[in-house]
């Protein structure tokens, strides 16, 4: 999933420093499972405005709503009616920063403002806890690494690692980073592959990255 | 000759080699490197000349490799691949052989959280391995990565960093045969204090014929304090200080664990000659320039050999 943290909300409350009233959005899509802007956050981020501009004797008005997606036209449509009969200042997206862009698009003629971080796409670790696992390079090849991916988990992407800054299966850059070059070593080890792992990897083709420019899918099957 | 540095000579003649290291300024001053090298002119056959080293930002080393071939010195110019894409990459190293330069070090490049730019992107669009490929290819089939010819073909001698004390320890030779298996003619190594742990590496390496590939230099280091030490055991991520080192430093009047440092790195230097498959050293002498002759020299490897 997309993993995202909400901003600090100093940071937020600038955003809205010159708003009387605003749309704080939702969605109950990834942001929903990593508990950074479902219903649930939504309501806590809101109070915490309130109460906040509250403080400063300049009290907001929050009007709150979560989608089922923020990255599906049919979903951001349902803004329509509370944004034709509200006189908004702007509208708040507690989505990934695909939401705020879809609002953004739909509703040319009002501010919209992220109050989350995108971070990256990832899982949970343990309640809590969560990390990278993909970089969406475009062009997956983990099974080469023990199913491991070297692109998005080692700190300087090497295709031969570990590099010389690998110590006791940490990465050096932090005591709390693994060094994937060292697990992909365990488990290729496991499964007796460790012979694969002598070959030389040679260069990588990033058209399908992001290097290639901004990226689309087209199933041609499925347009209309 | 793959492309006939001195450098190059001096292992092809079966002499024991050593090289210097010098790091570029955080500024313009070219004075301040002339004042530097001119330590090291003499007692080695050649110079690296870091690049960004510890991701900080310095002068070019290119730059500074032609500074010292003006001087009469030869260079090695080491390459991070942090830094720069395929694209500058290339054209680097062929700007490079235009200048004179013959010997490169291939290198991943410290990553940028360590330096003084930690704001910074990375590239890491190829990696050090790949950049020894890159090199070989250029000289041996006179074309780039994506198989254009070059207009002149570039010669290059090329070499590669190993640290044999990195973890998980038993694939570090694995490693170092891709570096060979790449093409690489020389590695030097992180620098080694723990000699024991070094020698199994060594044992391992040449069980495996990969001495008889490429020319391994030894990295020396010597320890200037108790203090730098005990920094080394405990920052550098994969450098092994073995307390018998503190102790001895610790044995001596603060003033004078210099010296001992010194005598420490000339006893290495001593067993590195007798070591198989070390065809010579890689003096790292950080900022003490000028106590390089008094550690070569005190390891009888004085006056440098002529080739030509």
């Amino acid at each position: 999933m997309v993993v995202a943290e909400q901003k600090p909300i100093e940071e937020i409350l600038v955003m809205v420093a010159d708003f009387n009233k605003v749309l704080l959005t939702g969605c109950k899509g990834c942001v929903t499972v990593c508990c950074s802007g479902g219903q649930k956050e939504v309501g806590i981020l809101a109070s915490a405005l309130k109460i906040a501009r509250k403080k400063e004797g300049r009290e907001i008005e929050i009007d709150e709503i979560t989608l089922e997606r923020q990255c599906d036209p049919e979903y951001v449509d349902q803004l329509e009616e509370p944004i034709a009969s509200n006189k908004y200042d702007a509208v708040l997206s507690m989505a990934c920063s695909v939401g705020p862009q879809y609002i953004a698009k739909r509703y040319e003629d009002i501010l919209v403002y992220p109050c989350l971080n995108t971070t990256f796409i990832g899982g949970a670790l343990e309640h809590g806890v969560w990390a990278e696992f993909c970089q969406a390079c475009g062009s997956c090849g983990i099974h080469n690494f023990g199913a491991l991916c070297p692109i998005a988990r080692c700190a300087k992407s090497l295709m031969n690692g570990p590099c010389g800054g690998s110590a006791g299966g940490k990465c050096e850059i932090s005591p709390e980073t693994d060094c994937v070059w060292h697990l992909i070593y365990e488990r290729m080890s496991r499964l007796g592959q460790l012979d694969k792992m002598g070959n030389v990897v040679m260069f990588k083709d990033w058209t399908s990255s992001r290097d290639g420019g901004p990226r689309k899918m087209v199933r041609e099957d499925l347009k209309q | 000759m793959k492309a006939g540095s001195k450098l190059e000579k001096v292992f092809a003649a079966g002499h024991f080699a050593v090289t210097g290291e010098l790091g570029p300024p955080r500024g313009a001053d070219a004075h301040h490197i002339h004042e530097k090298a001119e330590y090291l002119k003499g007692m080695v056959e050649s110079v690296n000349v870091t690049d960004n080293q510890t991701a900080v930002v310095r002068m070019a080393s290119m730059a500074v490799c032609r500074l010292l071939l003006d001087m009469g010195i030869e260079p090695n110019l080491q390459m991070v691949c942090r830094d720069r894409n395929r694209l500058a990459i290339q054209a680097d190293l062929l700007g490079a052989s235009a200048l004179g330069i013959k010997n490169v070090l291939c290198l991943s490049g410290d990553h940028q959280k360590f330096g003084d730019h930690p704001q910074a992107k990375n590239v890491f669009d190829i990696d050090s391995i790949q950049l020894i490929a890159v090199l070989k290819k250029m000289r041996d089939e006179g074309k780039l990565i994506n198989d254009h010819e070059c207009e002149g073909i570039p010669q290059y001698f090329i070499g590669a960093a190993v640290n044999p004390f990195a973890d998980p320890f038993e694939f570090r030779v694995t490693r170092l045969k891709k570096k060979i298996d790449a093409g690489v003619d020389f590695i030097q190594t992180q620098c080694i204090y723990n000699m024991e742990k070094f020698h199994t590496y060594m044992q391992q390496a040449y069980d495996q014929g990969l001495t008889e590939k490429c020319y391994v230099m030894a990295g020396i280091t010597p320890l200037k304090s108790v203090g730098m030490a005990r920094y080394m055991q405990k920052f550098v991520p994969g450098l092994d200080v073995p307390e018998e080192y503190i102790e001895r430093l610790k044995g001596v009047d603060k003033k004078k664990q210099g010296d001992e440092g010194i005598k420490i790195a000339i006893e290495q230097i001593q067993e590195m000659k007798e070591t198989k498959g070390i065809a010579g050293v890689h003096v790292m002498a950080i900022e003490w320039e000028e106590r390089v002759e008094e550690i070569v020299s005190g390891a009888g490897l004085l006056p440098r050999p002529e080739v030509s």
